[in-house]
């Protein structure tokens, strides 16, 4: 530690701290544009100067590291004196368009103009303009009001990993551009509008939708993927108009997946907002009563283990325990919250989770990656790889890769194989990155979907889990055996023991008239089209998507900023989001419907509010109630015979349309339209 | 980005690039300057290795989009730092140019020993109305450059990469009269001096040397 003196008054700050952390930690704000916490210093727009005594000029705190005993004056008449030039400077070419600008109200430059700019400018001549660059369908530009900070060039980088923006000319022709015209490639590129502190790059779609102060923010969980996100969505006049990343330094840092910010205007296309029931092949829309009482006729005489019920990957934990004990109550054991058919081992918690946390790929020291494509994924997990990747320097984070990847991870890596033989190399040493991952002290696997969904997943698991043990990746300090999941609902799901019970029937098991009644909660990934020609189907949920075309009945739900709903995320962290908007027309919160409907077939569920809910969540799981966690909620992997030959497929298709809001989604569709469904999936 | 190349306006950016025998000697040469793991650094050389070889083999030294990946490529950097490099130094043409690169130094000691006349000579001398453009033959191109740092010879136009130093108006185009006609003149000072050296001779240090110093006489 080291003795500072900020405006006479003494801290202690870090060795090697800058010092605008000094003074931070001070609780003295400093001015910036270019600094960000979490990038590499640049140190150009020069708005951080603060005074250091004895030195012979201002300094620019973010690239000035303390010393021993120094004496920083932030507030002198010098200091803001240098602080008004800057600004005049930055002002010079930058428009005076603030009441046109979307990041009019949140923007840095206005903001500190308030304090150091000048009230009129002294500068004459012409002012310069720069075109606008087209960054693809996501990042709209308007490169005259840049101020040249570079964070955007350092975000796409460092975090990102795709290299793309840059720098070009010099001087007063210096352009933020990629030169060569082209849509940005990064999954995460919507932060780049978060980070710019002007208005030069700002949200496409949500162009002149709101100003910032109209807006009524409410927290929640990201479902777009399993990461658990924190987001704030961000209403006016009743409709999400956007969604921003909320800091939380143990899920998502600040940042935020491109399908979880911009998905938000599939929240308007194809809504379901009012029971129907198919009378005589044609549907009808009908009032709630008349649709309960539709489905409890149909329900009346059919025994329970002709009834089932799949989850979907969007579900809130609440209506899949209501669910789950109306199933129970109707005697059926036939529910299931994998759509896509992966079996995990349910022995142990840890065995279905990220178990060693998001935060401890920081920790690792070597990565084995088996059927999952973290860029696609788990964009924001995957930007903590990177971030490992980078920050252990050259070949101090190897990571090697079964599975195909994207041709361009954003890490290096070492393919080991591309299907499940190569964890029998891994296993007899025969394959040299067995050493590597047994020198390393905390090695990391993260088992994916693409070998999950596996008819031969148990014995991948079981072989992969062994390899674990063997070097050393779990242990009494240490577990980097961790499952990547990509649906929101999963872990919870598996956490409540939403699977199928003794003798049940799983998804596979429910198609092909395996039930004679289906209750689908939101889920649209399975093979629809698969249902028996006979089976009753009931669909509760929000979009019309894929099933809700082949269903009978058609129950109106709430999307996930319509309700408050806890969600769980890959980590097994418990997640709480609350309502932001109604649903539209008569579309109800989940829990509700299903609790008023098990009144309709007499078994009426034992809550009336969500408190209540959350208690019989948390007597089923301590978990949910911030307790101790079960061990387990169902068998082990049961082993089995590996397909060698087959190689892990690719999770998740197209990125960008995984999920009915994603795929109601216009600017969901338009990114899949410009940077292709497969394109950036190159077999390696 | 995409202007038409000179003569030829259909023809724009190429749409390829290989690097020629020629250039993969000075390439070999270039990362042989630097660690392996820091092989990015060769950029520059690069891409001058680049528009030497353009200028080799179309007659007009600049480089291509496609060229700036191939290096991006050899060098294992993202294409845009490339770019940015480029577009940094003034040196480099981004843009296809004419056969002679005509850079005139216009900085303050030019300036005041008549600048301007070797301005006036290469405009009239090629055709060329300003700064920036190629002749309408494709023989010439004319930029205006900050200080070449050879102020003690001036007024001096660079072209391509040889100083012509001591200029005035007529001397200027009879060099581009020259150039026209394929012929190279002697790059170095256009009147009787020998580097910067005094007009016509040395003026100070006439005494015989040994005689003065006991030291051998120098060249002075």
């Amino acid at each position: 530690m080291v003795k500072v003196f900020i405006d006479g008054a003494p801290i202690e700050v870090p060795a090697g701290s800058s010092a605008l952390q000094a003074c931070e930690a001070a609780g003295k704000e400093i001015p910036r544009f270019c600094y960000h916490e979490r990038l590499s210093v640049a140190g150009n727009c020069r708005m951080c100067l603060v005074e250091v005594v004895n030195a012979p000029k201002p300094v620019a705190s973010c690239g000035f590291p303390v010393g021993e005993g120094m004496q920083i004056l932030t507030d002198t008449e010098k200091v803001r004196r240098a602080r008004r030039a800057v600004m005049e400077f930055l002002l010079i070419n930058h428009p005076l368009d603030c009441p046109i600008c979307d990041q009019g109200g949140e923007c840095d430059l206005q903001d500190q103009a308030y304090g150091y700019g000048s009230g009129v400018s002294r500068y004459e001549e012409e002012k310069r303009a720069v075109t606008d660059k087209n960054l693809g369908p996501l990042v709209k530009t308007v490169m005259t009001r840049c101020i040249q900070c570079t964070r955007c060039v350092r975000f796409c980088t460092e975090i990102a990993g795709t290299p793309e923006l840059g720098a070009v000319s010099r001087g007063e022709n210096l352009e933020i551009t990629t030169y060569v015209e082209k849509a940005l490639t990064s999954e995460l590129s919507g932060n780049l509008i978060d980070i710019c502190p002007v208005g030069a790059l700002t949200s496409k779609p949500g162009a002149f939708q709101a100003r910032p102060w109209e807006l009524k923010k409410t927290d929640a969980i990201d479902v777009m993927d399993a990461v658990g996100t924190n987001i704030v969505m961000q209403v006016r006049g009743g409709e999400v108009k956007r969604i921003v990343p909320r800091v939380n330094d143990e899920v998502n840092e600040e940042w935020l997946s491109d399908k979880g910010r911009f998905s938000v205007d599939g929240l308007k296309h194809r809504r379901l907002d009012r029971p129907w029931v198919r009378v005589h092949g044609k549907r009808q829309a009908v009032s709630w009563q008349d649709a309960f009482v539709a489905v409890a006729k149909r329900l009346e005489g059919v025994a329970g283990d002709r009834i089932g019920a799949i989850a979907g990957d969007l579900c809130d934990a609440e209506s899949m325990t209501a669910l789950r004990d109306l199933m129970s109550a109707l005697g059926s054991e036939n529910i299931d919250c994998r759509q896509d058919g992966a079996i995990y081992d349910l022995s142990d918690r840890a065995r279905y989770t990220f178990a060693s946390g998001i935060v401890g790929i920081e920790d690792a020291d070597a990565l084995l990656i088996v059927g999952a494509v973290p860029r696609h994924d788990a964009p924001v997990l995957n930007a903590r790889i990177r971030k490992r990747y980078l920050a252990a320097g050259r070949g101090g984070f190897p990571i090697g890769v079964i599975g195909a990847q994207p041709s361009d991870p954003t890490w290096g890596y070492e393919a080991v194989g591309d299907g499940p033989a190569a964890l029998n190399g891994l296993l007899d040493g025969s394959n040299p990155f067995a050493a590597v991952l047994k020198a390393a002290k905390k090695p990391m696997i993260i088992l994916g979907h693409g070998a999950l969904t596996r008819k031969d997943a148990s014995a991948i698991q079981s072989s992969v889990w062994k390899l674990a043990e063997e070097v050393g990746a779990v242990g009494p300090d240490w577990n980097g055996f961790n499952i990547l999941h990509t649906a929101a609902s999963r872990v919870a799901g598996l956490d409540l023991g939403f699977l199928p019970g003794k003798g049940g029937r799983s998804v596979a098991g429910m198609l092909k008239g395996g039930v004679e009644v289906l209750w689908l909660l939101g889920a649209d990934e399975f093979p629809v089209g698969e249902i028996g020609p006979d089976t009753f189907v009931i669909y509760q949920g929000h979009h019309g998507d894929a099933a809700a075309a082949r269903a009978d009945v058609i129950l109106p739900g709430a999307a996930y900023t319509e309700k408050s709903g806890t969600w769980v995320n890959t980590e097994g962290r418990v997640q709480q989001s609350f309502q932001a908007v109604f649903p539209p027309g008569e579309a109800r919160e989940d829990w509700r419907i299903l609790r008023a409907f098990s009144d309709v077939v007499g078994y009426r569920l034992p809550y009336d509010t969500i408190e209540s809910l959350r208690a019989r969540m948390a007597s089923i799981n301590p978990v949910f109630a911030g307790g101790v966690a079960l061990a387990g909620t169902g068998q082990a992997a049961q082993g089995g015979e590996i397909d060698g030959a087959e190689p892990f497929r690719v999770p998740v298709q197209s990125y960008y349309l995984t999920n009915p809001i994603s795929r109601a989604s216009e600017t969901m569709a338009e990114c899949a339209r410009v940077y292709g469904p497969v394109a950036a999936i190159a077999a390696e | 980005m995409n202007l038409p190349v000179p003569g030829n306006p259909d023809k724009v950016q190429p749409d390829s690039f290989a690097f020629d025998a020629t250039s993969e000697v000075e390439i070999a040469k270039a990362l042989a300057r630097y660690p392996a793991e820091r092989k990015a650094s060769a950029v520059m050389p690069m891409l001058y290795i680049v528009q030497d070889q353009m200028g080799r083999l179309t007659g007009s030294a600049w480089i291509p989009v496609v060229a700036m990946d191939e290096i991006a490529r050899r060098l294992e950097i993202a294409p845009i730092r490339v770019y940015e490099v480029a577009s940094f130094y003034f040196m480099y043409n981004r843009n296809p140019i004419g056969t002679y690169h005509l850079q005139v130094c216009t900085t303050t000691s030019c300036w005041l020993r008549g600048s301007d006349d070797v301005v006036a000579a290469c405009k009239k001398a090629t055709g060329i109305s300003n700064f920036g453009e190629t002749s309408a033959d494709g023989k010439f191109t004319l930029t205006e450059v900050e200080c070449l740092g050879a102020c003690s010879n001036a007024p001096i136009l660079q072209v391509d990469n040889d100083f012509y130093e001591d200029l005035d108006g007529p001397r200027t185009e009879a060099l581009i009269e020259a150039l026209r006609r394929g012929e190279r003149p002697e790059p170095g000072p256009t009147i009787d001096r020998c580097g910067s050296a005094p007009e016509g001779g040395r003026r100070t240090l006439l005494e015989d040397a040994v005689a003065v110093a006991g030291i051998p006489q120098g060249q002075g």
